[in-house]
């Protein structure tokens, strides 16, 4: 499959976890990739797997001045940028009543606040290379409540609110804007929360299809979002959480 | 592209618009299609037109015995079955709630509901064979929000969007996953059942964020997307292509 050929994707936090899967995949079915990330080592090693369809770029998602030098830099190595995945996040789990201003803050500042910014900062190139595709990572907890995500909810809700804005805004430009919301994927964020392999199947053997995501789960997603395959989707969410948001059972 | 290689799938109301573009597409990606409608003019001729891999059946969808015919024969033919895609349906000349006849009411809902719960009940016994399978809804918008002079259509169609839910739980444990495909507005022949010309037609989708209505293809490329094991990690979910129709409303220009 290369239907992603003549597509030039920035992907945020793609040192590891579904921004590096996302990475890979693109790039095997025909794109060319920018890996971006705070996680220099990781992200330069999967760039250099990947070979020269990648390019590593350092990306804070919360730093304005980062995002012009890195669209500019996507741009000046690989000619245009139709592709932008808001993927870099960040979790945490702490009840209301515990959960300062800064922690509060740090959440949105990567989650909600590097969304804007990426969005804004690439709508010109995307204007002028004709069309684009900007996928942005939210979450089921961008549809339902999580407890102990005061911060985390309120950022993946908010994202899935700014996509619909944006794809009202820039589809005269042929821009497409669509939030993706995985369920429990199976990646650094959710064993270095501190679950162990165990508590994983577990928690996740309740879901309808009985398990947890994998990374390579949702770049497909991101590849179909990212392809001219999804033309005439626009502001809307797609949900790959094994049936968790499907509803509730009262039997099992 | 063979994203459908080893893929069977029974298409509903298949020999036109929608869903004669979902069989050709999913020939072209390595799939084969059981075709099925009530136009069987129309359907024989698709059919022919992509060889082998497809194969036309006369189905009435609100027909309890040609399900299980139909899905009998094509289980038969291609050897297994693991892909539904229940598309047809039917709309109404817009009337407002206090001028819907019953008749209408239920003819709609016969069509466009009770065809879909037949059809996924049908499709379970072969799709647990399998291995596993993926069910399509075609819903709608307005399986999402309302339409104006559409109450059996909408009833209907929020209906579809209720069932993939109830179905997806159900029937996760045997890998069999469920999937609604909300589509916009599309150009096919149901638009004139509506009432409306092409021309106001394309007119009336002017305003939405893409500023365009649909062509057929645009929803199959989200059909064969769901069928594919590209999505195997999506079950019970709304998958809309609007053009951003539902995305919100806008005070400016
Ligand atoms: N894993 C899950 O269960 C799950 C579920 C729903 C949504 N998500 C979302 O998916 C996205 C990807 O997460 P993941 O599961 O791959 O986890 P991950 O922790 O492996 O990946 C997140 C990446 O973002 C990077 N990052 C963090 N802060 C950054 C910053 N300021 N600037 C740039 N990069 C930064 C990290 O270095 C890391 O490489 C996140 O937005 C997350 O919220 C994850
Ligand atoms: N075109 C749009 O704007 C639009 C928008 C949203 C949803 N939809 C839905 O998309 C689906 C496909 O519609 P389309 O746009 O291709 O229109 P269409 O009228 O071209 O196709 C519908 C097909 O269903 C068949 N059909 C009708 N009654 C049947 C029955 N009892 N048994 C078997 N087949 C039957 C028709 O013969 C026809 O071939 C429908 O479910 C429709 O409600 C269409």
């Amino acid at each position: 499959m290369s239907n992603l050929a003549g597509k030039v994707a920035l992907i945020t936090g793609a040192a590891r976890g579904q921004g590096a899967a996302e990475a890979r995949l693109f790039a095997e079915r025909g794109a060319k990739v920018v890996i971006t990330d705070v996680l220099d080592e990781e992200g330069r090693q999967v760039a250099a797997d990947i070979g020269d369809a990648a390019h590593y770029i350092h990306l804070d998602v919360t730093d304005e001045n980062s995002w012009a030098a890195a669209v500019k830099e996507t741009v000046a190595h690989f000619g245009k940028l139709n592709v932008l995945v808001n993927n870099a996040g960040i979790v945490q789990v702490k009840a209301l009543v515990d959960t300062s201003v800064a922690d509060y803050m740090k959440v949105i500042e990567i989650n909600q606040l590097g969304v804007f910014l990426g969005m804004r900062t690439v709508a010109g190139p995307m204007k002028e290379a004709g069309s684009g595709s900007i996928i942005n990572i939210s979450s089921i907890d961008g549809l339902i409540g999580m407890s102990g995500g005061s911060a985390y909810c309120a950022s993946k809700f908010a994202v899935r609110g700014m996509t619909k804005v944006a794809a009202m805004e820039l589809g005269p430009d042929n821009i497409r804007v669509n939030s993706i919301h995985p369920g429990g994927i199976h990646t650094p964020m959710i064993t270095q929360a501190g679950m162990d392999e165990s508590v994983m199947k577990d928690i996740f053997s309740k879901v309808p299809l009985g398990r947890v995501g994998q990374p390579e789960e949702m770049a497909t997603l991101a590849a179909y979002l990212a392809s001219d395959d999804s033309s005439y989707s626009t502001g809307s969410e797609f949900i790959a959480d094994g049936g968790l948001t499907a509803g509730f059972s009262l039997e099992h | 592209m063979g994203a459908l290689d080893g893929k069977v799938a029974l298409i509903t109301g298949a020999a036109r618009g929608q869903g004669a573009a979902e069989a050709r597409l999913f020939v072209e990606r390595g799939a084969k299609v059981m075709m099925t409608d009530v136009l069987d003019d129309e359907g024989q001729q698709v059919a022919a037109e992509l060889g082998d891999a497809a194969a036309y059946m006369r189905l009435d969808v609100t027909s309890e015995d040609g399900w299980k015919e139909v899905v009998a024969a094509t289980v038969e033919k291609f050897g297994k079955l693991n892909v539904l895609i229940n598309n047809a349906g039917i709309i109404t000349p817009v009337a407002e709630l206090h001028e819907t006849s019953l008749a209408t009411f239920q003819k709609v809902t016969d069509v466009n509901q009770t065809g879909v719960f037949l059809g996924m009940r049908e499709v379970v016994e072969p799709m647990k064979k399998a291995g596993g399978g993926s069910i399509v809804n075609i819903a709608s918008i307005d399986g999402l929000i309302g339409m104006y002079g559409a109450v059996a259509y909408c009833a209907s169609k929020f209906a579809v969007r209720g069932m993939t839910k109830v179905a997806a739980i159900e029937l996760g444990k045997y890998g069999i996953r469920v999937n609604s495909l909300h589509p916009g507005g599309v150009k096919t022949k149901i638009l004139d059942d509506t009432g409306m010309t092409e021309a106001q037609a394309e007119e009336a989708f002017k305003a939405i964020p893409l500023g365009r209505i649909a062509k057929s293809e645009e929803m199959a490329t989200l059909a064969a997307y769901l069928a594919s094991d590209d999505a195997s990690y999506s079950t019970g979910s709304e998958f809309i292509a609007d053009g951003g129709l539902t995305a919100g409303f806008a005070l400016e220009g």
